[in-house]
């Protein structure tokens, strides 16, 4: 056990949870994380879906990174991921239908997920098929996590109901809920985004970004009258 | 022509790809900080787009739709499982051969265009497009009217974003919010504009 949970390894698989998260730090792979949040239902196949295939393609990528030419790489890593995300789309529309189809293109849209390519790019170019689908699945992680905080809000706020359960009773129903319509919406989910990366910035200013330009502040005494 | 008509104002507001399918984001954050280089990039989106999605539509009912391969003799064939994997290669081939000719006979338009061409192959907005025309089953015609549609949609939003982020640098944002938060948070903003023609009905 100890062979597999190193320091490298604890390493890759911590890190992109909030240090490094790939949505909210990398600007990675926001794509389709907005797109599936409007059930928790959806969002949790998708986040599983997408950790696999970022943990299964790099693992392949880097146990073939000494033998691929450097001037087709990137043809080489979308077919490998191509592949995969053929797999999965083909056991989700074998096994659950029904999120299949509500999931529609965004599957198909793993391919060019740019966590997936990033991380192979990235990482597994670099380093042995053990770290690297480490480093994977750390990065699915990460952006699973931020795929379940959105879905949380949107679900709960938007239909009262989570996973589809009950959780506020809507006032259609004789309870109290008055379900807000625009969580349903996609802006919402930019605004939910917006709002997790202002908070995970709070928490560690390290990230802020640097101002292009500093806003003077007027200070007393400079009005003139003297 | 009313079909096309309608089909295409869809695609440019109604279901614009950036905005209410959040296709392309990574790009559309990455790229909007100056408006001519959005510019570039949005009508190199346009120009693949309005390629590939009729490309793909060929290749997906000559080939890989289920019995599509009758007029070889084969029947009772489906590969449409392998539509994922034609549609990005194609892409990707159709990209080379893009960047090819325009180094070839427009160097103007290539110098312009072509440190956008790369980044466009793993443009989630350009497969999302071919993906859509294959689940909407368009046929020749209506695929060329919703690649040129989706692309000038795509191009419309990130120019726009540009523009506001351009003047959004001036402001004072609480240090958190500044730069990808406040973006976010102003796209969401656009995206509730867009929203509004959603009750449009052509």
């Amino acid at each position: 056990m100890n062979e597999i949970l190193t320091d490298e390894t604890k390493k890759v698989l911590t890190e992109p949870l909030v240090t490094n998260n790939p949505i909210t730090l990398q600007v990675l792979g926001i794509c389709s994380a907005l797109a599936v949040t409007s059930q928790m239902s959806t969002s949790l196949i998708m986040a599983l879906a997408l950790t696999l295939v970022t943990a299964c393609s790099s693992a392949a990528i880097s146990a073939i990174r000494n033998h691929i030419p450097s001037s087709i790489r990137i043809i080489v890593q979308m077919t490998i991921i191509a592949s995969l995300v053929i797999v999965v789309d083909q056991i989700l529309k074998a096994f659950a239908y029904d999120v299949s189809k509500q999931l529609s293109v965004f599957v198909g849209l793993i391919i060019t997920n740019c966590i997936v390519m990033g991380r192979a790019e990235a990482y597994a170019m670099k380093n042995p098929p053990l770290e690297s689908f480490m480093d994977g699945i750390g990065n699915g992680a990460g952006y699973s996590l931020i795929l379940i905080i959105v879905a949380f809000f949107r679900e709960t706020l938007g239909s009262g109901k989570l996973l589809g359960i009950e959780v506020f009773k809507l006032t259609k129903d004789g309870g109290w809920y008055d379900p807000n319509g625009l969580m349903l919406l996609p802006p919402s989910a930019f605004f939910i985004i917006g709002l997790i990366i202002w908070s995970v910035r709070q928490w560690k200013p390290a990230q802020n970004e640097t101002v292009e330009f500093k806003i003077m502040s007027i200070s007393h005494g400079e009005g003139g009258h003297h | 022509m009313e079909n096309y008509i309608s089909l295409f104002v869809k695609a440019v507001f109604i279901e614009n790809l950036a905005l209410s399918f959040f296709l392309g984001m990574c790009t559309f954050i990455a790229v909007s900080k100056k408006i001519s280089t959005a510019m570039g990039l949005g009508i190199a989106v346009m120009v693949v787009q309005a390629i590939t999605v009729p490309a793909n539509n060929i290749v997906y009912h000559a080939l890989l739709k289920e019995d599509a391969l009758s007029w070889m003799g084969i029947t009772g064939v489906d590969l449409s499982f392998l539509a994922l994997l034609s549609c990005i290669g194609m892409i990707a081939a159709l990209v080379q051969i893009l960047e090819m000719i325009l180094d070839k006979f427009f160097p103007a338009l290539y110098h312009a265009l072509g440190i956008f061409l790369p980044l466009i192959t793993v443009n989630c907005a350009i497969l999302g497009g071919s993906l859509f025309m294959i689940e909407r089953d368009y046929n020749l015609g209506e695929s060329v009217t919703y690649g040129i549609g989706s692309g000038l949609g795509w191009a419309l939003a990130i120019t726009v974003m540009a523009g506001v982020r351009e003047k959004l640098k001036y402001s004072d944002i609480p240090a958190g919010l500044q730069g990808l938060g406040i973006t976010f948070i102003t796209a969401g903003l656009m995206s509730l504009g867009f929203m509004a023609f959603s009750g449009i009905q052509l």
